[in-house]
């Protein structure tokens, strides 16, 4: 049987067109509105609300709450004051990586933790490892809160005739406001790759915050976006997803299908781990990776070569498509020539703001951009009228779309 | 004096005098260009005209700009952002509407809710016209092969284009035929029995241009429309963020991150000759530019009978220029809005507002509105294609208002018995009367009114008697006759001087390819 979200109620009325998908079994839109593009823009040029809800929430509180994500968690939580939050991973103890979350400090011992799957036995057994029980408790508090994503340039303007604090958050970081008469965690985060706020609001206020969040966003072009809408955003901001851009470890047969923090792309979160001491799950296999050099793969962006993509199309008399929606096929990538299989692109999309054809993939590390060196040139398999051909790409960072206002004080605007 | 020397001089900061001179100057031509107004944009600006309401004064959306264009000139990186509409709103006069979007689904139970015929004619209808588009775009990105030409680079081309024609499948060449020389109303007949299914797809065939959609002449504009293809979408139009004129500042930003100088308020009022060779231009106050190449991004009247002395020209070319029909019959009249107008069967969305309004009920409704043309008056109960883009864009407005762009039509430049100056508020008000038909209490939610004329439209743009396109689209002014027969290839007879305006092929619209192809003809010229 599935579940509907805190904020369903309210949304459902708002969904024009009754498609939904399930996601962790709660009802999910994919979209609103018959133009999934058109929430894309919402969020791009102005304001977009999307449900997250379904994410795993564990409460994790106590004197040794610290110590126990420090000891699981890749990225050391020990840099994360309160009043701030850490995209973080969970990696077995072999390097690579389990899972992925949010993680919000809200005093010394007290987190909230949010994950796509469930985790709150992998986080207890780490914390009764050895006989020495830490002293910290983990709360599954999945239902117990709705989590509304408010994202683009406008969020920041909205959200501040409902708490002024907006205009305090940096990236990352969160505060306890009043919104409805309902305390709410206001965070800057989210998973557009744009300026953007989540609340973490207690479900059964849920409606009345959503209410006050609508009536705030109107004449804002405030509205809500579905999967579809967040798929694209998503891939533009260089952002990977469980299951499309990896596979969990727990869940892979064999190491071909796992991958290591560095190879996903997320090597910034390992700062101090090749020199420092901190014993973590995974933390010796990570270390000897970074000093040996071991990784197999780069995580990267492509590009698409406009005119090839172009061309290969209208010589085929077709009109070249430009399809939004990603595509569910891993597609091959070959070195310039087309001769040599050098990685496969995880997820593919044609980009309305940046007006190309982009991806997510992963290749061999010395294709990866740097500092010192540019893209490679690769080609990108693709299906022609029913033959597989290829076409010209480039690697690139994986943040296709990476705005200033992301990041940026927001001040009053 | 030196600083007044330069490789290339574009005169208009039109859109295709920008695209013109980017290209040019990322050829590594020292370019300049020269702006009569006090902003670049030409028919494409966006107006403040009330603290807070932008305005898109003229030309309200991007419309057929070729994708090479967007590539070739970086422009995404000076911050192009098309914003795409994702609803059509034709409301069929009766208190019922047709609504399009972006679900194929639901657009066909949409017109099927009106005909269950018309709702399999839509797939047939729109695939034969793609096919159509796709066989003739070749021509559209490329310039016309001079048929008139003897060289054998001219014959090639001319070979080409034989070449070209001999492949296309003869039921896509009939329809091409058809299109072209026939009517919109005669073609949709084929296909569509309802009439405000016809009447929704008749309405881009009369945009800018005097013929009703029973005139002979109307499936050409109705084609060329359907040209544009943004996102990969045959047909689709998009807003620019901050309206048109935001479009020009992005290729004014990319011209001049290539190197091209842009001057505004600088009039200029001759090319400079000596020895039948273009040498520079002067201004209005007698500042003069030096440069071996002169590009008039300006109709092709102002290119040959304006800036230089038709009396040095050929007779023929002249006397061409001088017949091009030019009758502007299209004006604009802009609100700023209290509030979002209410169209009673809908009253609860906003969705249907997300892209144009199309007032237009049936192809009768617009024919009669035609009429009035033929006789030298305006449409007593005009057609109009509105856009609230604020809906789209909220940053055109302040919060929980508007700014709504109508095109209307028809207003011929020329009135009989009347001029332009008396009869603005009278024209506004029919128009306005028409939206209040169709969206009750739309007078209430007026703050400001913008009445745009034909003659406003050539005073502030220069565009010869307000023809939005810089010569009417009738087939005897396109391609190889656009603007003149032997002088489509954006050359004149002057040697150094060209032109890129939308007078030439493949323009008017926002599209751009104009100044491309002019500037790929004037860098082979200097090759040589």
């Amino acid at each position: 049987m599935y579940k509907i979200t805190p904020f369903h109620e309210r949304l459902s009325e708002l969904n024009t067109q009754g498609l939904y998908t399930h996601w962790q079994a709660h009802l999910s839109a994919l979209r609103y509105t018959h133009a999934p593009k058109h929430e894309y823009f919402a969020v791009r040029n102005s304001v977009g609300a999307f449900d997250t809800s379904p994410l795993f929430k564990y409460r994790i509180t106590g004197p040794d709450a610290e110590r126990l994500l420090a000891g699981v968690l890749t990225r050391d939580i020990r840099s994360c004051r309160p009043g701030q939050a850490h995209y973080t991973l969970w990696c077995d103890d072999r390097g690579f990586v389990m899972e992925d979350g949010v993680v919000f400090r809200h005093a010394d011992d007290d987190f909230l933790l949010t994950a796509a799957r469930p985790n709150l036995g992998w986080f207890g057994d780490h914390a009764g490892h050895g006989g020495r029980r830490l002293r910290v408790e983990i709360e599954d508090v999945s239902d117990h809160y709705g989590i509304l994503a408010v994202q683009g340039p406008r969020s920041a303007r909205v959200l501040a005739s409902l708490a002024g604090e907006v205009h305090d958050l940096a990236f990352f970081s969160h505060a306890q406001v009043k919104i409805a008469d309902t305390e709410v965690t206001l965070s800057r985060t989210g998973y557009t790759g744009d300026l953007g706020y989540e609340l973490t609001v207690p479900a059964d206020r849920a409606l009345d915050v959503l209410d006050a969040v609508l009536s705030a966003g109107e004449g804002h072009g405030l509205r809500p976006f579905g999967e579809e809408a967040l798929m694209m955003l998503r891939i533009e901001a260089g952002l990977p997803l469980v299951d499309v851009e990896w596979q969990s470890s727990r869940t892979a047969f064999t190491d071909e299908q796992r991958v290591t923090p560095k190879e996903l792309g997320l090597g910034w979160m390992l700062r101090g781990v090749r020199d420092g001491d901190r014993a973590f799950v995974g933390g010796a296999a990570i270390r000897r990776e970074l000093v040996e050099g071991t990784s197999r793969w780069a995580s990267v962006g492509i590009v698409v070569d406009w005119h090839d993509w172009d061309h290969l199309h209208r010589n085929a008399g077709l009109f070249p498509p430009k399809n939004e929606h990603p595509l569910p096929y891993e597609s091959m990538l070959y070195d310039a020539t087309g001769g040599e299989l050098v990685g496969h692109a995880t997820s593919f999309m044609y980009s309305p703001v940046l007006q190309k054809h982009i991806g997510l993939a992963r290749v061999r590390p010395e294709l990866a951009p740097s500092k010192d060196r540019p893209g490679a040139d690769v080609r990108l398999e693709i299906s022609l009228l029913h033959r597989t051909t290829t076409v010209a790409a480039t690697t690139t960072t994986s943040a296709h779309f990476d705005p200033p206002r992301k990041t940026a004080r927001t001040g009053e605007s | 004096m030196s600083t007044h020397q330069y490789d290339a001089i574009v005169v208009g900061g039109g859109h295709n005098g920008l695209t013109n001179a980017a290209y040019l100057a990322k050829a590594g031509l020292r370019t300049l260009v020269l702006e009569r107004r006090h902003l670049v944009g030409g028919a494409a600006i966006t107006e403040e005209l009330v603290p807070g309401f932008s305005f898109t004064t003229f030309s309200y959306a991007l419309s057929l700009l070729r994708p090479d264009i967007i590539h070739e000139l970086n422009l995404v990186e000076h911050g192009f952002l098309p914003l795409m509409m994702p609803s059509s709103f034709h409301p069929t006069g009766d208190g019922d509407y047709l609504l399009l979007g972006d679900d194929h689904g639901q657009n066909l139970q949409e017109i099927r809710r009106h005909s269950s015929h018309d709702a399999d004619a839509y797939d047939r209808y729109h695939h034969d016209l793609d096919r159509v588009c796709q066989a003739i775009r070749p021509l559209f990105d490329t310039a016309p092969p001079d048929v008139f030409g003897k060289d054998p680079e001219d014959q090639a081309d001319v070979k080409w284009l034989l070449d070209h024609l001999g492949g296309i499948d003869r039921q896509v060449m009939h329809d091409t035929v058809r299109l072209l020389t026939g009517s919109a109303s005669d073609w949709l007949d084929d296909y569509f029995e309802h009439e405000a299914v016809q009447g929704f797809h008749a309405s881009s065939s009369i945009i800018g241009s005097k013929v009703g959609p029973m005139s002979p002449g109307s499936g050409l504009v109705l084609l060329f429309h359907k040209m544009g293809e943004h996102d990969g979408h045959l047909g689709s139009w998009a807003f620019h963020k901050g309206g048109n004129g935001g479009f020009t500042q992005v290729l004014a930003r990319a011209a001049e991150s290539f190197g091209a100088e842009i001057r505004l308020e600088s009039p200029v009022t001759a090319v400079l000759q000596s020895d039948g060779q273009a040498v520079g231009v002067a201004l209005e106050d007698g500042t003069e530019f030096q440069a071996p190449v002169v590009v008039s991004a300006l109709d092709p009247r102002r290119t040959f009978l304006d800036l230089v002395d038709p009396r040095t020209l050929p007779a023929d070319l002249v006397d061409n220029i001088e017949r091009m029909k030019f009758r502007g019959v299209s004006a604009k009249v802009n609100f700023a809005l209290d509030g979002l107008p209410v169209f009673p069967a809908l009253p609860d969305t906003v969705d249907h507002y997300g892209g144009f309004l199309n007032i237009g009920p049936t192809i009768e409704y617009v024919e009669k509105a035609f009429d009035a043309a033929k006789y030298g008056w305006y449409s007593e109960r005009p057609f109009i294609d509105a856009a609230i883009q604020s809906v789209v864009d909220p940053d055109m407005a302040p919060p929980g208002k508007h700014v709504m762009s109508c095109f209307v039509q028809y207003a011929p430049y020329e009135l009989r018995g009347s001029d332009w100056e008396t009869e603005r508020d009278s024209f506004g008000d029919k128009a306005q009367a028409v939206l209040e038909d169709h969206f009750p209490g739309f007078g209430k939610l007026v703050l400001h009114r913008e009445v745009v004329t034909p003659l406003d439209i050539e005073r502030h743009t220069g565009l010869t008697e307000g023809n939005i396109f810089a010569g009417e689209f009738l087939a005897p002014q396109m391609y190889f006759f656009r603007p003149a027969p032997g002088w489509s290839r954006y050359a004149t007879p002057i040697d150094g001087y060209y032109q890129c305006g939308s007078g030439t092929h493949p323009g008017g619209c926002v599209i751009g390819s104009p100044g491309r192809l002019a500037s790929q003809r004037i860098l082979r010229d200097l090759k040589h």
